[in-house]
């Protein structure tokens, strides 16, 4: 069975070299999203003498956030979410190659691709995540297609966004969200807030189910919660502690241990999540199977040398709650990546991270609240000297809302540029 | 072993104000029409501003929360990266007569402070010339509301002026280049 729901046939590689490595030290990037641009980027700005090139299997790059605006019609603008490399590439003298890795090999030091092998001194990757759909009973490769999850951005938007534009006023939709760590802890919530916001809006008599397996909110929950009771009370239920664990795409409807069965006009399915495929394939994820270890300074393997893992896929050894699986954490830990690389290759010793995450949510169409957290290094874990949320009252919704806006704008010039 | 593990150095400025640029832009020059450039800014300017979130002396959205999470020691060695940061230079819509009024009484109002057209500040003044203009509306709003402090002579000035001249030097200086 698939796990990533695409339905595609498995990428094969290619064993003939597909950019023979000269004198220069080469650092090979594989995935280009909001790490792995970064820490390309970030190599070039801080060692000229050092080859980059970044592997990617996609010409065009959609944003996760603010996807969720799109996808309950705000926006009908999918290019202010959409960023390309040229402009990066050209910038920073990086290579880009556009295919995908289907083996990193680090006893060869190279990473196989649809298009040929590529040979590195050192590896970063950020490849994000893949789905454990087979946790789900009658999850098949087509039921993305039904049930879109909408959590890599794109087509999956798009599915979704025209589902609830088709469906009939009256009519219920149905979110599910799974047990944590996944991406995005605020993700879900915000989701479900802006597509209320759609359906009180467009249609009134139709409402909004949102299912979390886990006990109850994760993320701001003060802030999340005071939304629905304020402006969704009427066409919004959340229910706590309600995993799905069967699908049944006939008969439009999702089943809790085949107990208890919610049906929808339209099922917005997030599933449990892991580590990319490439990382599960390669042997880089942990005991359980899921996630990858890595060094919390140099973001090495301890499974692969001269292998680094950072973003989504990362379970960086923390001290209290981890640095959530964000775009703005993604973006801090390609930093320090790039600059630990390059000091283990140029015999310098390595710095102690410092580093930030701040996500931006929408409770509607014009407000907005945020978690803003500092972590750093303490006794080889990392951990939070300031974590806080915005105020309960709302009185900076407004505010955050065109900060918000400027974050996106920021984030991607720097990705893009 | 773990290759990173042994003996790491605290981070260093770089590297603390690297973390910022997810707001703020590469080195501190921002892209987002309400957020505030830092690069060029002085380091006095900026350690001024850090304590002031701080200690929630100045008003903030996000800058509070955060700037706990550093010491001033810190603040100091970000400030004199944003510092030596190029001035950013923006191209914005300005409104032209708004721009011409602002600069007629930019002189005899701001300049003491808000030296060479906004390019530079005296002692802890921010940089204002090209910083967004939406931005600059969000802090006058505050001032005018007097959520935000103002240093007593800027406040001489600043609440002798009508609200379209306040307007007409944000304008001005969001303009300069
Ligand atoms: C609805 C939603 C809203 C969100 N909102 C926010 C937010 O407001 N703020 C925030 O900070 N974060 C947000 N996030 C989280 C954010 O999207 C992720 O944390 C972030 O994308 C992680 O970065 P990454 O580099 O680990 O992975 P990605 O950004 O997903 O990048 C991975 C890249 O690797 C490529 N790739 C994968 N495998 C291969 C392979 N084998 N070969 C070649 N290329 C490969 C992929 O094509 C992709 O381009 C949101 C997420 C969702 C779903
Ligand atoms: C999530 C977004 C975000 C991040 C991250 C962020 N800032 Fe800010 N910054 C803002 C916003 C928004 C303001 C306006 C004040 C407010 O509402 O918080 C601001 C204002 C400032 C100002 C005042 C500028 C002026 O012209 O008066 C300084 C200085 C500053 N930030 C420094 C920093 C530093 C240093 C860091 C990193 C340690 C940082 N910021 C990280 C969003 C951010
Ligand atoms: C006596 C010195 C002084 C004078 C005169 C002065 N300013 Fe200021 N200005 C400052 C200082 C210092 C700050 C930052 C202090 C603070 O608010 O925390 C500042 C901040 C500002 C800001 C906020 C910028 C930012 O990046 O957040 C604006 C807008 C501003 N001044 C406008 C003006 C205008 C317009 C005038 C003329 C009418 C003026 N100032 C005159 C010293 C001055």
């Amino acid at each position: 069975a698939t796990t990533t729901g695409s339905g595609d046939a498995p990428a094969v590689g290619k064993t003939a070299e597909l950019m023979p490595k000269g004198s220069a030290r080469r650092v090979v990037v594989v995935g280009g999203g909001y790490g792995g641009t970064i820490a390309a980027k970030y190599i070039r700005m801080l060692d000229k003498s050092i080859e980059v090139v970044l592997v990617e299997k996609s010409k065009q790059f959609v944003s996760c956030p603010f996807s969720n605006f799109y996808i309950a019609g705000m926006t009908n603008d999918m290019n202010a979410i959409t960023i390309g490399y040229d402009k990066l590439a050209a910038n920073h003298g990086i290579k880009m190659v556009y295919a995908e890795v289907t083996q990193i090999d680090a006893a060869a030091k190279k990473v196989v691709t649809t298009e040929g092998t590529l040979a590195y001194d050192r590896c970063i990757v950020s490849p994000g995540i893949d789905f454990r759909t087979e946790e789900i009973e009658g999850y098949n490769a087509k039921t993305a297609e039904a049930f879109p999850h909408a959590w890599k951005a794109g087509a999956q938007s798009t599915l979704l966004r025209n589902q609830l534009q088709a469906m009939p006023d009256g009519g219920t939709v149905v979110m599910s969200m799974p047990l944590t760590p996944y991406r995005c802890p605020p993700g879900p919530y915000e989701r479900s807030c802006l597509i209320a916001h759609y359906l009180k809006k467009h249609k009134p008599k139709s409402k909004l189910i949102l299912l979390d397996a886990n006990p109850d909110v994760v993320s701001k929950k003060p802030l999340f919660t005071k939304a629905w009771s304020t402006y969704y009370k009427d066409n919004f239920q959340y229910i706590g502690g309600k995993k799905v664990t069967q699908v049944n795409v006939a008969g439009k409807s999702v089943s809790i241990e085949g107990i208890e069965d919610f049906k929808g006009d339209v099922i917005n399915l997030i599933p449990p999540q892991r580590a990319a495929d490439i990382m599960v394939k390669s042997g880089l994820v942990g005991d359980d199977k899921r996630w990858c270890p890595v060094d919390a300074i140099s973001f090495e393997s301890p499974k692969a040398k001269g292998v680094h893992i950072i973003g989504d896929a990362t379970a960086l050894p923390s001290d209290g709650p981890p640095m959530p699986k964000s775009g703005y954490s993604a973006n801090s830990q390609a930093k320090f990546c790039a600059q630990n690389v390059l000091n283990l290759m140029n015999g310098k010793p390595t710095v102690e991270f410092s580093g930030i995450n701040v996500c931006y949510s929408a409770i509607s169409d014009h407000e907005s609240v945020s978690i803003a957290q500092v972590f750093n290094l303490q006794n080889g874990k990392i951990k939070s000297p300031a974590t806080a949320i915005s105020p309960a009252d709302f009185s900076l919704t407004k505010a955050e809302h065109a900060y918000g806006e400027s974050w996106l704008k920021n984030i991607l010039t720097e990705m893009s540029t | 072993t773990f290759s990173g593990a042994v003996m790491a150095a605290p981070p260093t400025p770089e590297m603390l104000s690297y973390a910022c640029a997810g707001c703020h832009g590469t080195n501190g020059g921002s892209a987002g029409m309400t957020m505030p450039s830092l690069a060029s800014q002085s380091k006095a300017s900026i350690v001024d501003a850090m304590k002031k979130f701080k200690s929630g002396d100045r008003p903030s959205t996000v800058m509070g929360r955060l700037a706990k999470g550093y010491s001033d020691a810190e603040f100091a060695a970000m400030g004199e990266f944003f510092s030596k940061q190029k001035f950013h230079p923006t191209t914005q819509m300005v409104d032209a007569a708004k721009a011409k009024r602002g600069e007629e009484i930019e002189d005899a109002n701001c300049s003491r402070c808000h030296i060479d057209q906004g390019k530079d500040g005296k002692d802890d003044t921010p940089v204002m010339a090209s910083q967004w203009l939406e931005y600059l509306k969000m802090q006058a709003a505050l001032y005018d509301s007097g959520a935000r402090k103002m240093p007593k002579d800027m406040a001489d000035k600043w609440n002798k002026l009508s609200k379209e001249d306040r307007e007409a030097l944000l304008h001005f200086y969001a303009s300069v280049k």
